[in-house]
């Protein structure tokens, strides 16, 4: 239970399902982000997804503009607490991207414009799981939060949904990206708190 | 093992602003602490509803007469706050609260750092960077530091006495070069006008690209974003430009 103040009420009462503990609802879109926002153009923007085998399987924003899109309701949350109830996205699914990919390795780092890393297991990423978005609410992803593109992994705190993402890294075992070498936990489960080392 | 939650003595408890305290929590088996970092405030009501906020670290490790197992929070009341409004006007001395934390790797300064560091206020964004000037001139740090700090009027600084203090007056030697810009309000016989934080002033009152500075940014996203792109405008290289912006978790605390 804890420490009970008992001056203190508070306003929101969270016993919605759909928000996990320890977080509370949002109407707004907070931004986090380590460093200055890079600004990436279309002509510029490529997605990678390399190998162990060296093989590495190349989009450019046309390339994946004509891949198959998705329309993504869900919920984000945020290890700083806020979530954010019924977001609409629209882009790519890992599933689509990996179709053609041949690999027996279980990890991914994922890479982004501006030198962030985060680390994501496959099996987090497939299965209907993880999208490379390149819309939010209707229009363009604005660079703040990560445009041209992020990825979108929704059932992880959002750190891992790497803003201007551009490739994804096949390991053979899992590796600390930024956040994660800076406290944070390495898989980001909101569910059961997965937030600190 | 920072994810456990603690329980920690409010200790002393001071205004900074009209709508700012500072409150100093003792917290037994605190084993120090990053300047920058940050930590989670637990508070749960008599009917178990409980919410979470991050708070930044305003204190320095064993600097200020801040005890070894103490570190201070300065935490501003938000309009449409829920956790704020009691930590500032609520809570008093001899409660207890729960805390989480030290939390925080990238957003920080360490005493062996050497090299210039250029910190960037907007608002209660000062406040991780005070952590930082604090535990800079309680090093006796040769690192150079400077700091660029926006507030919308002379009253709403935080820890004006102090950073005057570390700023000695402008003095050749004083640990920190200190610099205002004064968006609504200005005091008496400022050279500018009041106005909002612009390019020009901006590369005029930081370290030169020449000098490698360090930037560490806080405050509101769109103050962040703007001040960030210039530097990178400037000829900053993005990589030593860190930023921490309350809107990320302000949007509604």
């Amino acid at each position: 239970m804890g420490i009970i103040s008992s001056g203190f009420s508070g306003r929101r009462r969270n016993d919605d399902p759909r928000v996990p503990p320890g977080q509370y609802v949002t109407e707004s879109f907070p931004v986090l982000s380590a460093g200055p926002t890079p600004r990436v153009t279309h002509d510029e923007w490529a997605f990678t997804l390399t190998t162990e085998k060296g093989v590495e399987h190349r989009w450019s924003w046309e390339e994946f503009l004509a891949l198959p899109q998705e329309d993504v309701a869900t919920d984000i949350h945020c290890v700083t607490s806020w979530s954010k109830l019924g977001t609409s996205w629209r882009g790519v699914s890992l599933d689509t991207l990996f179709a053609e990919v041949d690999t027996d390795y279980e990890y991914t780092m994922a890479h982004s414009y501006g030198g962030y890393t985060t680390n994501v297991p496959l099996k987090d990423l497939l299965d209907g799981k993880a999208w490379i978005a390149h819309s939010f609410d209707g229009a363009d992803l604005a660079p703040e939060h990560g445009g041209p593109a992020r990825l979108l992994v929704p059932h992880l705190y959002f750190w891992k949904s790497a803003k201007w993402v551009n490739g994804l890294q096949m390991l053979p075992q899992d590796q600390p990206g930024f956040w994660e070498q800076n406290g944070y936990n390495m898989h980001g489960d909101p569910w059961t708190e997965e937030r600190y080392w | 093992m920072t994810t456990a939650w603690r329980v920690a003595d409010v200790v002393d408890a001071r205004p900074e602003t009209a709508d700012a305290r500072t409150l100093r929590l003792r917290i037994p088996g605190l084993t120090g602490y990053l300047a920058g970092q940050h930590v989670d405030v637990r508070l749960t009501a008599p009917d178990g509803y409980q919410a979470v906020r991050s708070y930044s670290i305003a204190s320095a490790p064993g600097a200020g007469g801040v005890a070894a197992d103490e570190l201070e929070l300065t935490v501003e009341e938000l309009p449409d706050g829920e956790v704020s409004p009691y930590l500032v006007g609520g809570v008093a001395v001899g409660d207890q609260l729960e805390v989480r934390g030290p939390v925080g790797g990238w957003f920080v300064w360490r005493p062996g750092d050497t090299g210039p560091v250029q910190l960037i206020g907007g608002g209660s964004g000062v406040v991780p960077l005070m952590s930082m000037a604090r535990a800079h001139a309680a090093a006796g740090s040769d690192a150079p530091f400077r700091l660029l700090y926006s507030v919308r009027t002379p009253a709403s600084g935080f820890y004006r006495d102090e950073l005057d203090a570390l700023a000695g007056s402008g003095a050749a030697g004083a640990p920190l070069r200190l610099d205002y810009v004064y968006t609504r309000e200005a005091p008496p016989g400022w050279p500018h006008a009041p106005g909002r934080l612009m390019r020009d002033a901006l590369t005029d009152a930081v370290f030169p690209p020449a000098d490698d500075p360090t930037f560490y940014i806080c405050g509101s996203t769109p103050f962040v974003e703007a001040v960030s792109g210039w530097l990178v405008d400037a000829g900053h290289a993005p990589d030593r430009i860190r930023t921490e912006r309350y809107g990320g978790i302000g949007g509604a605390p």
